[in-house]
């Protein structure tokens, strides 16, 4: 038995100080919770923008004192200035996609549990982890910064401004939508207000981002393959780990791509070269090659846009496919059953990723890209919501059958499913090249992207986080306020989301910083302000989120180490996770993820690490009908 | 070490048919003694290095492949593309850069046959050919600075300077992580562990290295050759 | 719990399903020839998902009110891990559904996009600017005369830099109003002087990009005269949403005597011309 000493001698200690526990932590689950925490402050901020923006569009031309003091230059006299709107839009759509759905999903919930559902004591690279969290932390601080420099002649239009290229507009933040469509986003300070120093922090900020992504991505593709511990193969993993793994795939290959465009973007800004800049460009007045405007010659619009759609497009399942993955885990959970055709989920998710490179083109049917590409590009996007589809009557599958417990993580998850299909089914219209004429750039495709990626992704968030939160802290969360939360988001995100589909039937073009300008748009007002109250509702709930958040984990109910008798490698070790995870032992894993329900097991699920017995019956894999993993032809 | 491993594992094996107690309610049991981690760090941390590099590779090819489509439909999308001539020196870099990767070659086949003076010996020649590479490089940009040709004379010339100090940032992380093996090679790892962590640590540098060498040979010939 | 959720799904797919069958609000009707397949294309569209919507909320809220777990019964879960008959039929209904839809998909567009416009067509060069639109007619010779950026002047009039010197341009027009003859195809050759925009007539169920750099070329046939709104649907700065103008489409007869017309009088005539059409009702 002198063996079994082994298996506790390398136990880490966790570090004493303060700095280097908390701040610059190299602990995966500290840098897990410090992206969530990112997440948070951003999507208040995103959350906030807002509802300006809401307030800005059905209630055009009021006077709102309070913005009046808060914006001297946004909204002068309280009244929100278009350039203020498309600036609050500018930063509203870059914060949530980049700061909030990038950072949560993938940097937040991934760190945390992938290395402790793979039964690691880490990620393979802490030192990178740590790196990467910091970058994007810069990011974030640079993008903010941005906001303000462009907002104010005064910092911006000083040195510091001009060594950022020329200072401020001397309005409110940059103006592009997160899209940043060259030429407009490449001219500069001549393109109108908007334009100034503030893009560049802009375009910065995003490099920044993408670097951090890279380093996060490098650091869970080599933990996923890397350091899975003994009888973890990959068809034992849970489709939580498949999806962040196939994530991180997206960032690796995709975010390269951004940061060299943004890099050309930013040379054409400040280095004077030409590459997205056409020649002959005469704008406000001004020739190109006039000394306020340096000669163009030659450049490319349309390649900023490829550029950034092959991005593009998969950023939007980086986004999603965590929330992906959490509500399959999930459900499985509080519908006591184990997830239906686990190994189709596997291929689904491998086919989104993988499908998910063809389809940028969607995004650009009315560029001017070549029309026989679209069409090639519109007959990939709509194969892609195939495996979608496998996804959402697996989930379905999932629920048949079970004995469903309505945790407040539960709905949240059962949420996912009926606003994933609800956003989902209208990328089956846009992804038309001749349905795309009319509703591109009109709020259809607001509508559609909100839902999908708007709500169903952060309503994966939320049951994450319900889900895990007394993982994470030790503490459950109020089930109560959790339920309040629920009901009226989910009817609220409805409410708000839906509506903006007839508005885009009826041609409401999207970045309008106003509607009163056709009459075509008027008859849509009732619709306008039926959304933006129900905004309004909404975000003023999420403060009972929020409040239930920092409350629960100081005064919420003692957790225990495994309260939703889920059967995942996280639940054997203890709320919170040691140091190490496992507290010095290796734990070794006998059989899949979700195995609920066994008939004749004692309990009605049985934890990964819990070793097979000679007379438990062979029920799952051995069936020939079956797509599921269970006893995935391990030996015994 | 080796041999207790294999035991380990043996006891393993024959636990899982007997099923060990279980601790009720969380289902934690002791007999999953050795992950990978713990079990066979010889192989584990070479492993995790050799993959991690190329993966981070897997995403320098990424950038690059952008910046190509770029420049081949940036080339292609009007007629003020003026290719500029080929600064002489550049030859000089692509000699010195391919030697270089030779030299990392002799380093690690000396650190393979622990033979500690010589390695680092190799390596302080192959960080000094980077160093020169780099210099080479910046001598190209005076030449061209010195002819009038700036990063917005002409798409062609964007593309240079951007390729060139794209790759050469790259370098540069290059040259850093060889001075980390430099300092490294003193410190004779002291355990098993520490040693197997160096010799991942050199081969995952030196696959950084050559790629380096061969995306600058692309580099080259794509902005050179295809015009 | 479970009933409640159920309820409230198919509450809320049974509103969403109802904004969109309500009629109230909808498409404008369509002007152009393609607008009626297009219109069809969509319809067919909207009932497939919209059944597969409705479908999947029902089953989605039927599974969570029936197996809803109940205090008393202390029976588990079924056991099962899937069923691989059902991954390939839905698999095979879904893939056959949805390439079926792209291929219905693509046929506007290609009598859109993959031809030229038919000979005889009526040709407008279209030229953006921030917040503003240029029309500019070739006139009577059907020839569009040399335009060139660096003779762009404002004062003048000249926004899209018409060389007044070349023969050609002697009796070309530039206007703020898109005047289109209806029942004759008509091609625009589309240009931007500094950013991206997008040419957006909700009737005319069309929109394009402007692409500075770029002439695109694209055409359509009007079937029914009016005046209609104009906008710009690409965000290109602070005055996007104000990036508006008009378009009229004149019967054939109108059409011509306004061209006929002498570049004095035409000003006049087409004043008249917008006021006599009013925009529909919305
Ligand atoms: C999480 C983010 C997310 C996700 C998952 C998706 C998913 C999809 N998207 Fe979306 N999309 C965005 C985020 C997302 N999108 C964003 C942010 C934009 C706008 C960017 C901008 O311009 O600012 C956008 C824009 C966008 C466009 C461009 C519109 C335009 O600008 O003109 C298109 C066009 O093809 C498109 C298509 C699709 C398709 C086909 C899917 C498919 O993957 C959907 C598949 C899902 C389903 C199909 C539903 C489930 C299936 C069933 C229930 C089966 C039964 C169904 C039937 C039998 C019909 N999207
Ligand atoms: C994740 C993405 C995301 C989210 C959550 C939202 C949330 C909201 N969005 Fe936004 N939006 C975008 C992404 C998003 N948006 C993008 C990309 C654009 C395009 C920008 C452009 O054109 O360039 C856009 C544009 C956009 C417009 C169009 C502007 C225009 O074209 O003129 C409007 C208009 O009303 C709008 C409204 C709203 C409203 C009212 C909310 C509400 O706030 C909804 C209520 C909010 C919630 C329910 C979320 C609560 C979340 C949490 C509390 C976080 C939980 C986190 C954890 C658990 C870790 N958004
Ligand atoms: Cu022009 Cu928007
Ligand atoms: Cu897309």
């Amino acid at each position: 038995m002198a063996e079994v000493t082994h298996e506790v001698v390398h136990r880490h200690e966790p570090p004493k100080s303060f700095i280097r526990k908390y701040i610059f932590s190299l602990d995966h689950k500290v840098i897990g919770i410090q992206y969530i925490m990112l997440a948070l402050t951003a999507v208040v901020v995103g959350m906030a923008m807002s509802i300006l923006m809401r307030l800005n569009l059905s209630w055009p031309g009021t006077n709102w004192p309070i913005l009046g003091t808060l914006f001297p230059t946004g909204a002068p006299g309280g009244v929100i200035s278009p350039e203020f709107y498309l600036s609050l839009v500018t930063m509203h759509g870059t914060i949530m996609v980049f700061f909030v759905l990038t950072t949560a999903p993938q940097g937040g919930f991934g760190n945390y549990f992938l290395p402790i559902q793979i039964g690691a004591d880490d990620m393979a690279f802490p030192f990178l982890n740590m790196m990467s969290f910091w970058v994007t932390f810069v990011g974030f601080i640079v993008l903010l910064a941005a906001i303000f420099i462009e907002g104010s002649v005064g910092i911006g239009g000083g040195a510091l401004g001009t060594a950022l290229g020329g200072g401020g507009s001397g309005t409110v933040g940059p103006i592009g939508g997160w899209t940043g469509y060259a030429p407009l986003s490449a001219l500069g300070k001549i393109a109108g207000p908007g334009q100034g120093a503030g893009v560049n922090l802009w375009i910065v900020s995003i490099a920044i981002f993408c670097v951090g992504s890279l380093l996060g991505a490098l650091n869970f593709i080599t933990t996923l393959l890397n350091m899975r511990t003994r009888g973890m193969s990959l068809m034992r993993m849970p489709l939580t780990c498949w999806a962040w793994f196939t994530t991180a795939v997206l960032a690796l290959l995709s975010f390269p791509v951004l940061l060299g465009g943004g890099i050309l973007l930013l040379l054409d800004r400040v280095g004077g070269t030409s590459f997205f800049i056409p020649a002959g460009e005469y704008v406000n007045g001004v020739l190109s090659g006039d000394p306020r405007f340096p000669l163009h010659a030659g450049g490319s619009p349309l390649l900023w846009q490829h550029l950034f759609w092959f991005f593009g497009h998969p950023e939007v399942y980086i986004a999603i496919l965590p929330g992906m993955g959490a509500t399959s885990h999930i459900l499985s959970t509080f519908a006591r059953k184990p997830v239906f055709g686990y190994r189709a989920m596997v291929f689904a998710i491998f086919a989104i990723g993988g499908l998910g490179f063809f389809v940028w083109g969607h995004h650009m049917f009315i560029s001017g890209m070549s029309p026989y590409s679209a069409v090639a590009f519109s007959i990939l996007t709509l194969s892609i919501g195939v495996p979608s589809a496998i996804k959402t009557f697996n989930w379905i599958g999932t629920l048949w059958g079970g004995r469903i417990r309505f945790t407040t993580a539960m709905l949240f998850a059962i949420g996912f499913v009926s606003l994933f299909v609800a956003g989902g089914i209208t990328g089956l219209v846009l992804g038309q090249t001749s349905l795309d004429l009319p509703m591109h750039d009109t709020y259809f495709v607001t509508a559609h992207f909100h839902l999908v990626m708007g709500v169903a992704s952060i309503f994966g968030m939320f049951a994450a986080m319900y889900f895990w939160f007394p993982k994470m802290f030790g503490r459950l969360m109020n089930e109560g306020l959790g339920k309040f939360h629920f009901w009226i988001t989910f009817v609220g995100v409805y409410t708000i989301f839906v509506p903006m589909h007839i508005m885009g039937i009826v041609g409401m073009p999207r970045r309008y910083a106003q509607f009163t300008e056709y009459t075509f748009l008027a008859s849509l007002h009732p619709l306008v302000l039926l959304v933006s109250i129900a905004a309004i509702v909404t975000v003023s709930v999420q403060l009972v989120f929020f409040f239930n958040l920092f409350w629960s984990m100081f005064k919420g109910k003692v957790a225990g180490p495994n309260p939703w008798e889920a059967t995942t490698l996280e639940w054997i070790t203890d709320s919170p996770p040691p140091h190490d995870n496992f507290a010095g032992i290796v734990p070794t894993v006998y059989r899949g993820p979700y195995e609920f329900a066994v008939p004749g097991a004692p309990r009605d699920f049985i934890m990964q690490t819990e070793p097979t017995t000679v007379d438990e019956p062979a029920v799952a894999g051995s069936r020939g009908d079956t797509s599921g993993n269970g006893h995935d032809g391990h030996k015994r | 070490m080796a041999t207790t491993v294999t035991n380990a594992e043996r006891v393993i094996e024959k636990s899982i048919g007997t099923g060990p107690p279980s601790r009720p309610g969380n289902g934690f049991h002791r007999n999953g003694g050795g992950g990978k981690g713990d079990a066979d760090p010889l192989r584990f941390y070479a492993d995790r290095y050799r993959l991690g590099m190329w993966v981070a590779l897997a995403g320098v090819v990424m950038l690059f492949t952008a910046l190509t489509s770029a420049y081949i439909v940036r080339a292609a999308s009007s007629n003020d593309w003026r290719p500029i001539a080929m600064p002489r020196v550049l030859l000089l870099s692509t000699a010195v850069i391919i030697i270089s990767s030779m030299t990392f070659e002799a380093a690690r086949r000396s650190l393979k046959r622990q033979r500690d003076a010589l390695y680092g010996r190799w390596l302080m020649i192959t960080t000094i050919l980077g160093v020169v590479f780099l210099g080479s490089q910046l001598l190209a940009w005076r030449q061209l600075v010195r002819g009038g040709i700036y990063l917005a004379t002409n798409p062609h010339s964007s593309f240079f300077y951007l390729l060139t100090a794209a790759h050469g940032v790259h370098l540069l992380g290059g040259i850093l992580a060889l001075s980390y093996l430099l300092v490294r090679t003193r410190r004779r790892g002291d355990d098993v562990a520490a040693e197997s962590r160096r010799i991942g640590a050199a081969d995952a540098v030196s696959i950084y290295w050559h790629f380096m060498d061969g995306l600058w040979v692309y580099l080259f010939l794509l902005l050179f050759l295809w015009k | 719990m479970g009933r409640a959720l159920g309820v409230v799904i198919w509450l809320l797919a049974l509103a969403s399903v109802y904004l969109f069958v309500s009629g109230h609000w909808w498409f404008p009707p369509a002007i152009t020839e393609h607008g009626p397949s297009l219109d069809r294309q969509f319809m067919i569209t909207i009932i497939v998902v919209g059944i597969a919507f409705t479908a999947a909320q029902i089953g989605l809220g039927w599974m969570v009110w029936k197996y809803r777990e109940t205090g008393s019964s202390t029976e588990r879960a079924l056991y099962t891990h899937g069923n691989n008959r059902l991954e390939v039929i839905w698999t095979m209904v879904t893939a056959v559904i949805f390439i079926g839809l792209a291929v219905m998909g693509q046929q506007v567009w290609a009598s859109l996009h993959l031809n030229q416009a038919p000979p005889g067509s009526f040709r407008v060069s279209v030229v953006a600017q921030q917040f503003a639109w240029t029309f500019h007619y070739a006139g009577s010779d059907g020839v569009f005369g040399r335009t060139d950026p660096s003779l762009i002047n404002d004062d003048d009039q000249n926004f899209i830099g018409l060389d007044r010197a070349d023969p050609n341009a002697k009796d070309d027009v530039q206007i703020a109003t898109l005047i289109i003859p209806v029942g004759r195809p008509v091609e625009l050759l589309l240009r931007s002087k500094d950013v991206t925009h997008n040419i957006w007539v909700p009737q005319l169920r069309f929109k394009q990009d402007l692409v500075p750099g770029m002439t695109i070329p694209v055409h359509f046939t009007v079937v029914k005269a009016g005046k209609y709104e104009l906008a710009c649907a690409e965000l290109c700065g602070m005055n996007h949403y104000k990036m508006k103008s008009f378009m009229l489409a004149l019967p054939d007869d109108e059409f011509r005597a306004l061209t006929a017309l002498p570049q004095d009088k035409f000003q006049a005539k087409k004043e008249e011309l917008l006021s006599k059409y009013q925009l529909p009702q919305y």
